[in-house]
């Protein structure tokens, strides 16, 4: 059985996709570690396991995300961005505008029909924007970070956060709980707050049709809702995989290639 | 005659109370809900301490973001003008006002007469204000006046590559974690936060003298780091709390609206 693997090592989570002749055989996706190559290491084995297969059948294998530099086990490292980019393709292939939001990062990038990146903007240093922002804010309200997408949905007067930055925002919070305004109606001005920013972004690569979100935060309803509505497009779902493995998919899909000799 | 500066923050209320041209009471205390709660208390609490009643006020200049909730100001004006009045009133050759309060921070820019030539401000970011050393001591676990003691004992160089708060703080904890010295960790911190005021007044020029004011002033650390990365001498208000400046530099304007004939009390 020949294989190929890609292993995106984020800052939160990190994500090994095991793929043969481009199909997904097998996936996982854990909490990061505090070492990158333990962090890895981990997330190959429950993917190695997902997919009833050795570590010996892995003809080739690509490391992305922000600690690649540190997996033992990789051929070949490759920028998140031409995973992403190539991931979010597999996802869907008439994606032109590809939104990642990763843990600690944002990243928006067009690319042309045959996937190569045209314009890539990143914001990785503000945390306003990035899974970071959701993660504190769920915190706060003692709520999970898969249920705060559902709020918004919920809400009749979401709550307007009138500060971008994180600490600000998260001032603000406390403020609204502590007034007693519905947890609901928070967590949908969160969402909200979120999608604003990541707008700003977006906007700025100049998105065409079709948009894709991939990254943790596609999962969230609330924000993805705000966002078709500050961009004025719809958003594609994304049903082929998790949208959090893309970056992962498009490491196996370049480990193919390196397989294959190039392109 | 006295007249009375009244500086209403987000954190802090301060209120200074002048008698002719000498300070003769200053309070400073935590914020409540209200900004016309603090007011009010910040203002009693300067009148008790110099025996004084509401009356003997001629006229109050209220400042700060909660300005317009104070409800016994004859006259309100902006933090910029304040701020740049008390240091001048000080420190009559300072041209640079570098001022680090709790939620914000700003450069000011004045001429050779006092007068406000440009300003730079900082309040959409908690970076490079007083917020940023308050989170940071929480998560080393040091007090925050104790910030700048602790940084006086740094051995090691270390830097932090962060600006965002929320990011700088994930840094910290991960130096705390590979067993770097907390004073080494502090002393890096105040660089950081130095670096990035320097930068927010280095787009408005800077020129000598530089006067340093805000709560931040009195963290040693980030005073020095501040003189430093600017590569200048940095004056430091001598006499009052740093952080009162601006109530300070109310009261001075209240004393010259009394004198330009304003209808006080």
């Amino acid at each position: 059985m020949t294989l190929t693997a890609g292993c995106d090592v984020g800052s939160l989570t990190s994500k090994v996709v095991i793929m043969r002749q481009r199909r997904i055989v097998g996936a996982s996706v854990i909490k990061s570690r505090v070492k990158p190559g333990e962090s890895a290491e981990q997330a190959l084995q429950q993917a190695l396991a997902d997919a009833g297969a050795d570590r010996g059948d892995i003809a080739a294998c690509v490391g992305t995300g922000y600690g690649r530099e540190r997996i033992p086990f990789v051929d070949a490292t490759r920028s998140e961005i031409a995973c992403h980019g190539r991931g979010a393709r597999w996802l869907l292939p008439s994606a032109r505008t590809v939104i990642d939001i990763g843990g600690q990062d944002c990243k928006a990038m067009r690319i042309d029909a045959r996937g190569k990146v045209e314009k890539f903007l990143t914001n990785d240093k503000c945390a306003s924007g990035t899974g970071r922002f959701l993660e504190v804010m769920a915190r706060v309200l003692d709520v999970d970070m898969a249920d705060l997408g559902g709020f918004s949905r919920v809400s009749r007067t979401p709550i307007r956060l009138a500060s971008t930055c994180t600490v600000w925002a998260q001032a603000d919070v406390i403020k609204y709980l502590n007034t007693g305004t519905p947890v609901e109606d928070i967590g949908a001005g969160v969402n909200a707050a979120m999608a604003h920013r990541v707008a700003i972004l977006v906007n700025a690569v100049k998105p065409r049709r079709e948009v894709v979100m991939t990254g943790g935060v596609a999962k969230n309803a609330g924000v993805v809702a705000t966002l078709e509505k500050l961009l004025n497009r719809r958003i594609r779902n994304v049903r082929k995989a998790d949208p959090q493995l893309a970056g992962a998919i498009g490491a196996a899909l370049l480990a193919e290639d390196e397989r294959n000799g190039g392109n | 005659m006295r007249v009375a500066g009244c500086d209403v923050g987000s954190l802090t209320a301060k209120a200074v109370i002048l008698e002719g041209t000498t300070i003769i009471s200053q309070a400073v205390m935590r914020a409540l809900t209200r900004p016309a709660e603090s007011a009010e208390a910040v203002l009693q609490q300067a009148l008790d301490q110099a025996g004084l009643t509401r009356g003997h006020i001629a006229y109050c200049m209220g400042t700060g973001y909660g300005k317009d909730q104070i409800a016994f100001a004859d006259g309100v004006t902006s933090e910029i003008a304040c701020h740049a009045r008390g240091a001048w009133w000080h420190a009559p050759g300072t041209r640079t006002v570098i001022d680090i309060g709790g939620q914000d921070a700003k450069a000011i820019r004045l001429d050779g007469d006092g007068r406000v030539i440009r300003y730079a401000y900082n309040d959409k970011c908690a970076s490079g204000t007083g917020r940023f050393l308050e989170i940071m001591a929480e998560a080393l676990e040091v007090e925050l006046e104790a910030m700048g003691n602790f940084g006086a004992q740094a051995q090691e160089t270390l830097s932090i590559s962060n600006q965002c708060v929320i990011f700088a703080e994930t840094e910290v904890v991960s130096l705390v974690n590979e067993g770097r010295a907390v004073p080494d960790i502090v002393a890096a911190l105040h660089r950081a936060m130095a670096n990035r005021v320097a930068a927010l007044a280095r787009g408005i020029g800077i020129a000598d003298d530089v006067t340093m004011t805000g709560g931040v002033a009195k963290n040693s650390g980030v005073f020095t780091a501040l003189a430093d990365g600017l590569g200048t001498v940095l004056k430091a208000l001598d006499g009052i709390d740093p952080q009162v400046n601006g109530a300070l530099g109310a009261a001075l304007l209240a004393a010259e609206a009394v004198s330009k004939g304003s209808p006080g009390r």
